[in-house]
């Protein structure tokens, strides 16, 4: 302590090595001296508080819940931006797949009416040429008859000929047309 | 210590628990007058230092995530302007700079008494007489400013039976000029007693035999101290609010 030496400091409140006499607090000698440090340490302490630091932290602390309640709106506004752009993007989807599914009716409904067509042609090709083999068929028949029947003609008037008749033409034709319907 | 050749005469106990209330000069041996610069005037200054070192220097950062320091100021900035508003409601948030100041002065003052070798400003009465004075002052003047006259229905109880008012008046006017008595002998006894008997320990270390004990005590009248120290800080605050809250809402 400052009192280790044994000075002889004047003062009605210390004994003769510098020890206390009584509760120094008590002692009045030294009461306008801790009174006038006292206001001068508040007065300083106040000022330092009221001018410089309670405002700069109010400051920040104003600043502070004001950045929060900003952040706060601005991630509640990009949560509902979030939220459109999903109900956009799912729409989005819907529409593809309704628009899908109508390009996927459209090429089949396109394909049949192309496939009905092919087959209406194909058909008629068909019967065209069935048709025409049925005609060719019938005149090779025709043919074939009428040779059939020149033939027989020629060979029953050879035949009435040499077995020394005279083959009478109305008759030969008469005969063989019967027998052909035979 | 102060006087080896008592310590030899006594047999190593020597006791001068209050010689570390005494205000030396700082410059030179002479008497202490009212403007002697003393270790009371150096602790103060230290005191004044380290609170520009937490309020000003720990937020010149001013950050919206704060730096350490500032988020201890912020923690007291917090803490008293929350107990302003619930003990003496939001129209007192005006008188806010007055009571930090006080809370952070006599916080600021408690623990740095606790550093060794430091001088206790708030172990002064004298002292904390001021405060105390000034506080129940400044609220009488504020009370009897903003209320006249009806401020004195602070002490007169409507709800009580009629004979009982004048008794109970009279005990409410006595328990009104106690408030600061006691608010300032609370605090500078507090303050005293932890040190005097820290001190106390102390000299009884200088006992081989004793000296382990002694040296616990102190350990644990330290640990009290720190308690103390916040604790009594705080209730001069919320006291002070208390009585705030009398000036500004007289009525019960």
């Amino acid at each position: 302590m400052a009192t280790d030496t044994h000075e002889t400091v004047a003062s009605a409140c210390l004994d003769s090595h510098g020890g206390a006499i009584g509760m120094p607090q008590l002692c009045g000698e030294w009461i306008p001296h801790q009174i006038f440090w006292l206001l001068v340490a508040l007065a300083a302490t106040f000022f330092v508080m009221s001018r410089i630091a309670l405002p700069r932290i109010a400051a920040v602390l104003a600043e502070r819940s004001g950045t929060i309640t900003n952040d706060l709106a601005a991630a509640e506004e990009l949560k509902s931006k979030a939220a459109e752009a999903e109900a956009a993007y799912d729409k989005a989807l819907v529409d593809a797949r309704a628009q899908a599914q109508q390009i996927v009716a459209e090429a089949k409904a396109e394909i049949q009416a192309e496939l009905d067509v092919e087959l209406a042609k194909a058909d008629a090709q068909i019967a065209e040429k069935a048709a025409e083999s049925e005609t060719a068929i019938a005149e090779i028949r025709d043919g074939a008859v009428k040779s059939v029947t020149e033939v027989a003609k020629a060979t029953a008037k050879e035949l009435v000929a040499a077995m020394g008749g005279t083959a009478d033409a109305k008759t030969i034709t008469a005969a063989v047309s019967a027998r052909m319907k035979g | 210590m102060a006087t080896e050749t008592e310590a030899a005469s006594e047999g190593g106990l020597v006791f001068h628990p209050l010689d570390q209330f005494i205000p030396t000069s700082l410059f030179g041996n002479g008497a202490v007058h009212w403007y002697t610069p003393s270790n009371l005037t150096l602790w103060l200054a230290i005191l004044v230092l380290a609170v520009v070192g937490v309020f000003v220097l720990g937020s010149r950062g001013r950050g919206i995530v704060p730096s350490r320091m500032q988020s201890v100021g912020e923690l007291m900035y917090g803490f008293v302007y929350k107990m302003i508003e619930d003990v003496t409601g939001k129209d007192a948030v005006k008188y806010f700079p007055y009571i930090m100041t006080l809370f952070v002065f006599v916080l600021f003052a408690n623990y740095l008494a606790l550093l060794p070798m430091s001088y206790s400003p708030t172990s002064m009465i004298a002292i904390t007489a001021v405060l105390g004075f000034g506080v129940f002052i400044a609220i009488t003047v504020l009370g009897f400013v903003k209320h006249g006259a009806a401020f004195l229905g602070l002490f007169w109880m409507k709800d009580a039976p009629g004979f009982l008012r004048p008794i109970i008046a009279i005990i409410e006017v006595i328990s009104y000029f106690v408030r600061p008595v006691s608010l300032s002998i609370r605090l500078a006894g507090n303050i005293t007693a932890g040190h005097v008997v820290i001190k106390v320990f102390a000299g009884f270390a200088a006992l081989t035999l004793a000296s382990p004990a002694a040296i616990l005590g102190i350990v644990a009248i330290y640990g009290l101290e720190i308690l103390v120290a916040g604790i009594q800080a705080y209730v001069f605050t919320i006291l002070t609010c208390v009585y705030l809250k009398d000036a500004l809402h007289p009525a019960h």
